[in-house]
């Protein structure tokens, strides 16, 4: 810097700006600009933050963006909706005039999407069931990645853990899913939590293998090598160097999990282990659907579920493709 | 090779040895109303009878050795409710061809429309092909497969005039199910081979395979298309074994006698041997699939060794 100021560098500049003016007149297009340390300063050292970045860079994706706002929406809307003028209980069976169940009725104004075969308002259970889901799909994804990211840290890298996580992984991959949803389903009462348990106990293995690969890439780079010979405690290496590296791939982890588990619980009601049909969700309000599909004018019992499940599955997914490119710091520039 | 080869059968083997035993115990623990469809008006003594026959009330471990005797000749048992007294491995052998057909014509049928998709979408990157490839590889993937497949069925057999049973003498009932069953896979391929050429394209072998004056052509396949297959050569086996496992929704929609469905359908009516039949069917399978891909990885690339420990563990 000091180079700069020198008496001779002043001269310089001031002999080439009166060259560049005799020579091309350029005086309008170009002029020297004034040597000023602020300025200086700051090209040398800069006030880069992770997350301000990661989030610019997020808000110039206006589709994910447009469709975070959306999701908070749908979000929003399913915990108010029960408290607006004009619903009804999503299992109440609405009566008709002459005393029976309004069953399978058409949308109207009174019922805005139709009633279902026992006569309840489906508009109010797509809504409870939107909910559900979306709790089931978030506290699901929310529990995987906090067992997953633990074990697959060690796993990948605690030498010593290798062996037995590996195996134990071996083991625990090929007992089918099934037996235990099933088991859990026999041992606990049926509904929102069970079904949480039973999707966390078998999704953190996932997780946790798909942690390790990551960490494997990583563990033997020089950086955690230099941390490793100045004898810095595994505990803070893991907690320091790995982690935030990996944010950017586990974010996008947890974003495809809450759709996967979403899914998953429509797969657990089809094989009959879903939850009870007074707990309205996506996957039984699906499934109950599925059963009338044939006649083609109840078909809408189907659709309706069907398109807010794509909704909502379809946003984490691009989010997630998105955050994950947002948090990846090459593309910080 | 060879030693690390039988090394590693000897490990799977103990693998599968757990397994069975965990999936032995666990399904032990199923409540024992279950083994009795009258339940409830039974006596106590005639519950201990009816367990007695099935050897439900001997210690665990006595249970344990009998059935590993079994296994060691060649006898995974009779099955109990699902097919009363028909050996296991005869029950399966009826179930297991249909699903290995429905499966692999499903895998060849992804692969000849995912990989050409997959390299026409990146070499059209950022271009229109690229981003409905893109859109259509975001809606199979996000949404779940229960739910296209409903649709598939609903306008598919509306649109070709066909029954919503499936007959394996009509060769018009096989398009549906195996279109259905190959969509995901299909996105998968696709996904992954543009990737995967993208990230290879600027690559200093390319850019030297270029600068030497090779046609886009001839690069695109005779380099990056066969770097690229090497990774998946490694999931190949399992993918073509897998197909063994069936497809519970597809299976069941279509009303297919395979053998999706039947290990939940099994364990709902807690027929054993049947349970743990299976169990060990895919346990084989899944520890087959990873040894055989393994060992076509070493094939098709010579950097790849067993016996060595990668130097830069790259």
């Amino acid at each position: 810097m000091s180079l700069l100021k020198h008496p001779q560098v002043e001269r310089l500049e001031d002999h080439v700006s009166d060259a560049l003016k005799q020579e091309i007149g350029a005086e309008k297009l170009f002029s020297i600009a004034p040597f000023s340390e602020e300025q200086a300063e700051l090209t040398g050292s800069s006030d880069y933050s992770y997350w301000r970045s990661t989030f610019r860079a997020f808000r110039r994706h206006w589709v994910a963006m447009g469709l975070l706002v959306l999701l908070l929406a749908i979000l929003v809307f399913t915990f108010i909706q029960p408290y607006l003028p004009g619903q009804f209980d999503a299992n109440a069976i609405t009566n008709g005039e002459n005393g029976l169940p309004l069953k399978n009725q058409p949308a109207d104004a009174v019922h805005w999407l139709g009633t279902n075969s026992i006569g309840q308002d489906l508009w109010s259970r797509v809504w409870a069931g939107t909910r559900n889901s979306l709790i089931i799909g978030i506290s699901v994804a929310l529990i995987e990645a906090a067992i997953g990211i633990l074990v697959g840290i060690l796993w990948g890298y605690v030498r010593q853990l290798d062996f037995l996580l590996t195996e134990l992984y071996n083991i625990l991959d090929n007992i089918p899913t099934t037996i235990v949803l099933i088991l859990v389903s026999f041992l606990l009462r049926p509904g929102m939590t069970t079904i949480i348990f039973a999707l966390s106990i078998t999704g953190w293995i996932g997780m946790a293998r798909f942690v390790r690969n990551q960490v494997l890439i990583i563990r033997d780079r020089d950086y955690n090598v230099a941390s490793r010979t100045l004898g810095t405690s595994t505990w803070r290496i893991m907690t320091r160097n790995l982690l935030p590296y990996l944010v950017s791939v586990i974010m996008l982890r947890m974003a495809l999990s809450i759709p996967g588990a979403i899914g998953s619980e429509v797969f657990i009601t089809y094989i009959g282990l879903g939850l009870p049909i007074e707990v309205c969700s996506l996957g039984n309000l699906i499934n109950e659907g599925r059963k009338l599909m044939m006649s083609p004018n109840l078909r809408y019992q189907l659709i309706y579920p069907t398109i807010i499940l794509s909704i909502v599955t379809v946003s984490f997914y691009i989010i997630g493709n998105a955050f994950s490119d947002a948090a990846d710091p090459r593309n910080h520039l | 090779m060879l030693k690390y080869l039988a090394k590693r059968i000897a490990r799977s083997l103990l693998t599968l040895f757990f397994i069975l035993t965990i999936v032995f115990i666990l399904v032990r623990q199923m409540p024992i109303e279950g083994y009795f469809p009258n339940f409830e008006k039974m006596t106590q003594s005639q519950i201990d009878n009816g367990l007695h026959q099935m050897g439900l009330d001997q210690p665990m471990t006595v249970q344990l050795v009998n059935f590993f005797r079994g296994l060691f000749h060649g006898d995974l048992g009779v099955s109990r409710v699902y097919n009363r007294g028909k050996p296991v491995w005869d029950i399966l052998k009826t179930k297991i061809p249909i699903s290995i057909q429905l499966g692999s014509m499903s895998i060849l049928f992804s692969m000849i429309v995912g990989l050409p998709m997959g390299i026409h979408m990146a070499q059209r990157k950022g271009k229109l092909p690229d981003h409905l490839g893109t859109a259509f590889i975001v809606l199979i993937q996000a949404v779940p497969a229960a739910v296209y497949y409903l649709f598939i069925q609903l306008y598919g057999t509306e649109l070709l005039q066909i029954k919503l049973r499936f007959d394996p003498g009509d060769w018009r009932s096989w398009i549906l199910p195996v279109l259905s069953l190959s969509l995901g896979n299909i996105a998968y391929y696709a996904m992954w081979i543009r990737r995967y050429m993208v990230d290879e394209s600027t690559k200093d072998y390319i850019m030297l395979a270029r600068i030497k004056g090779c046609n886009e052509r001839r690069i695109m396949f005779r380099h990056i298309f066969r770097n690229a297959f090497v990774p998946m050569a490694q999931y190949l086996p399992t993918s073509f074994l897998n197909t063994v496992i069936g497809s519970i929704y597809i299976e069941s929609l279509w009303s297919i006698k395979g053998m999706g469905g039947l290990l939940v359908d099994v364990i709902h009516k807690q027929d054993n041997n049947m349970i743990l039949g299976i169990v060990l069917l895919f346990a084989c399978v899944g520890i087959i699939g990873l040894i055989l891909g393994d060992v076509l990885m070493v094939l098709f690339d010579p950097r790849i060794s067993f016996t060595k420990k990668g130097g830069d563990g790259a």
